[in-house]
């Protein structure tokens, strides 16, 4: 038997198996170790927002802190215990509360939450596939998510309570376990919760790949692909080449806390521990590690959502994407350049002079790829004939704060800049808007839109606009003024700046920022009541294609069973985005092109 | 067959769809993506030595560490040879791999057993002798956090030199071990005909280049802990 035959069977079979018949499910199969991938994606959005909940009211706690660092609430004791010892979150557990704010939204919700649901749900609609490359792979890769998910939990009932060193986890305080209380079981948990995910992420990806590859449907070319299967494609390359250098440095970081080695550990000095009996480690080795899996980490997070926007942005302006073809270059563009500028996180670490004027250099070049996506964003939206749908005023949020977000990057990609700016609130600044509340905004666009798809029922449109007008506001009114709190010097990552003159002046924009902070995570809550609510009551969809959109999801039953299709996978005759051609409003995938149709794409 | 060859010559410039592009099965790609992937996580590795280790200022003398032979008279001088032998052994085990490929691509269900088990034999006896060095070594003192041995110019060596060998060579044998252990599967599946019912013996392949791969990564840390 030759090998064409050997593929032609396999595709037979996932063709002919599915689709027709009924399943016998039972509960476990169908909710719980599902190997549907809508299903899937189901679990990872969902888990995603547990850990979103965590992870925001976290932030909520530390922002009560900065904002009434001299007052004390009873109720907090109640419910926080030895952590807000009379009424006030003690240092520690401020510390703990950041790190795990920050790895929690980083890793849990805006990796797995955003790409664990998305390429998962999209990628078989959307290429036109029965499901996965390999449904199994993609059932393990959610329950090692899980997993990694409760050993993170479990680290915040320890006696020392979660790792407090900061979400990057620099030795020594992530190396050395007497260096504070934080650094112990807890930061075990943390690296044994860090490196299920990365199993995760790689079981993932590679599934990802592989079905993008080789699973689309017939006619589907490579450049007739949406733009949210390329998102999702580079995203999954960048996961997968970027991630093992990240658990190379994890198991180097377990040797160093567990096996009396020195890798990162040198004859320094730490408070508390005295002169350690370590030589020949570098400090500077792991943030190299890290941040070689780190920088990729921030495209891994914002590729996706640039990918749905592209997508939810063409149907709702009812034209088709401007530049396709540059907005692919530009995401190519973007997952290389995303490899060559890690250095940039570590200008003052004690980096030659002449290499940070290199990483400088790269780091402005990607200034470049993003700029045409915000002009091609732009272009498309110009006269287009615009659908203020809660997605689409999402997918527009997410392109305001790209902009106002970047242009913060070109500061801070300058060295000289940097020496000032580091570490200081405009960086906390900075990638929140661009990184972490633009993602959010994808996520929510993607949602919001693809809800009928999910659920075969309607979110709430006013409980939307509220809750995208909120978000909008507040994630400029928390995070805008921070900037200049930055640009006076106040640093991150401190408990408590009520004791330095220099900072008194922003107390009450403290204060201001942490009301603020609050509203919006109650507007939150007002997203996930519309979200389960809509669930089980929500308006039911009656049509096939509410959006009148083009891509392949839509040509599916309006709740598509196992295998997506129930007949044959329609076949594919041309791109993703023909809107407003030849006087119709749109024209799917599965039109064949007639005879006299201009041409074009 | 002939209906294949007709569909994929009609694409002429990209791929259409309906059938694998690069005519490849997608455990393949996936089998080449996961390569990458430890290529990096290995890459790590190697570079974070490389860094600690120039950055030292001196490192013992492999040739005199690793001199040491089995059942060989105490103080025998035999620089380099038992890991000479250890790598003609994974070396070997490749080429068998490489028959047993061969003979699956032939469904020459007896040729992919014996290279097989040959394949499965030399992983093991590569195994065996990682064990017996790493034995070796630790009873002459060195371990994770422990160094004995002096530098080339005589003076205290950083104990750098065996936290990376430890930890890198354990990775690596780590590896082998699966290796090991997937062609044991692999073993398994073609003596109960599973490959034979499939008409194909492409997991063969795909657990070959799992195999190459250790195989190929072994030379690197082989040339930067033992030659350089």
């Amino acid at each position: 038997m030759s090998h064409e035959e050997v593929l032609h069977s396999h595709e037979g079979h996932g063709h002919d198996d599915h689709g027709h018949h009924e399943h016998h499910e039972t509960f476990l199969s169908k909710y719980v170790f599902s190997m549907d991938h809508k299903m899937i994606a189901k679990q990872f959005l969902i888990t995603g927002m547990v850990w979103a909940v965590l992870g925001g009211l976290m932030s909520v706690l530390f922002r009560l802190q900065l904002g009434y660092p001299e007052a004390s609430f009873p109720w907090l004791e109640s419910i926080l215990g030895k952590w807000a010892k009379g009424g006030q979150i003690t240092p520690e557990a401020y510390y703990a509360l950041v790190t795990t704010h920050g790895t929690v939204l980083v890793f849990f919700v805006l990796t797995a939450g955003l790409s664990g649901t998305f390429a998962n749900f999209l990628i078989p609609l959307q290429i036109g596939a029965r499901d996965m490359a390999s449904p199994f792979m993609n059932m393990l890769s959610y329950w090692f998510f899980f997993t990694a998910s409760i050993i993170m939990l479990s680290s915040m009932f320890v006696e020392t309570g979660p790792f407090s060193g900061g979400w990057t986890a620099y030795p020594p305080l992530s190396a050395l376990g007497d260096a504070s209380p934080g650094s112990k079981s807890g930061m075990d948990l943390w690296i044994i919760a860090m490196a299920l995910f990365i199993v995760s992420s790689l079981l993932g990806g590679l599934n990802y790949i592989a079905t993008i590859l080789n699973m689309r449907t017939k006619g589907m070319s490579m450049t007739r692909l949406p733009l949210t299967i390329w998102a999702l494609f580079f995203t999954a390359v960048l996961g997968v080449l970027s991630f093992p250098v990240l658990l190379s440095g994890m198991i180097l970081l377990i040797f160093d806390r567990n096996f009396h080695t020195s890798f990162y550990l040198s004859d320094i000095f730490v408070n508390g521990v005295g002169a350690l009996s370590n030589e020949g480690g570098s400090a500077i080795l792991y943030q190299h590690l890290f941040w070689f899996l780190g920088h990729p980490e921030v495209y891994i997070i914002l590729l996706p959502a640039m990918g749905m926007v592209s997508e939810i942005m063409s149907v709702n302006s009812r034209k088709p994407i401007f530049g396709y073809m540059a907005m692919l270059g530009s995401l190519f563009a973007i997952a290389v350049l995303a490899f060559l500028v890690w250095a940039h996180h570590m200008f003052v670490t004690g980096l030659n002079p002449f290499l940070g004027s290199i990483f400088v250099l790269l780091t402005l070049l990607i200034a470049v790829p993003s700029a045409i996506k915000v002009f091609n964003w732009l272009t498309t939206l110009w006269r287009g004939n615009i659908r203020f749908t809660p997605g689409m005023l999402f997918a527009i949020g997410f392109v305001s704060l790209f902009i106002s977000g970047g242009l913060t990057g070109i500061w801070l990609g300058n060295a000289a800049l940097d020496i000032h700016l580091h570490d200081t609130y405009f960086v906390i600044a900075h990638f929140h808007i661009v990184m972490g509340v633009a993602s959010m905004f994808g996520m929510f666009a993607g949602v919001y839109h693809w809800f009928p798809k999910m659920y075969g029922r309607y979110m709430n449109n006013s409980l939307a606009y509220i809750h995208f007008w909120v978000t909008l506001a507040g994630a400029y009114l928390i995070f805008w003024p921070m900037h200049y709190e930055g640009l006076a010097g106040m640093p991150r990552r401190y408990f408590d700046f009520s004791i330095w003159e220099s900072f008194k002046m922003f107390a009450d924009l403290n204060r201001f920022i942490s009301t603020v902070a609050m509203i919006v995570f109650a507007a939150q809550l007002l997203f996930l009541m519309n979200f389960f609510y809509s669930i089980f009551k929500g308006r039911k969809v009656t049509t096939l294609n509410p959006w009148q959109a083009n891509t392949l999801e839509w040509t599916t039953p309006i709740r598509p069973g196992h295998g997506n299709w129930p007949g044959e996978i329609p076949e594919v005759h041309r791109w993703p985005y023909d809107y407003g051609k030849d006087g119709q409003d749109f024209i799917p995938q599965d039109v064949p092109v007639g005879a006299n149709e201009s041409h074009g794409h | 067959m002939s209906n294949v060859t007709t569909a994929s010559s009609t694409e002429a410039k990209w791929w259409g769809g309906g059938k694998s592009p690069f005519n490849v099965e997608y455990g393949k790609v996936m089998m080449w993506y996961f390569l990458m992937s430890d290529a990096f996580t290995f890459g790590a590795f190697l570079i974070s030595y490389g860094t600690v280790r120039f950055s030292t200022n001196g490192w013992p003398d492999p040739n005199e560490v690793f001199r040491s032979f089995p059942f060989a008279p105490e103080g025998v001088h035999a620089p380099l040879v038992f890991v000479s032998v250890m790598t003609f052994i994974l070396i070997v085990s490749s080429v068998t791999m490489v028959l047993a490929v061969h003979a699956g691509k032939n469904m020459d269900k007896n040729g992919v057993v014996r290279n097989m088990i040959w394949t499965i034999i030399g992983g093991i006896a590569f195994l065996s002798c990682q064990a017996w060095e790493w034995n070796h070594l630790f009873h002459e003192g060195a371990w994770w956090g422990q160094n004995p041995f002096l530098n080339a110019d005589g003076t205290a060596s950083s104990t750098n030199f065996t936290n990376f060998f430890f930890t890198i060579t354990g990775f690596h044998g780590f590896h082998v071990l699966s290796g090991v252990v997937i062609n044991i599967i692999m073993l398994i599946m073609t003596l109960t005909d599973k490959f034979e019912q499939r008409g194909h013996y492409l997991m063969i392949e795909k657990a070959g280049l799992y195999w190459h791969f250790v195989d190929l990564v072994w030379v690197f840390v082989f040339t930067c802990f033992y030659l350089l």
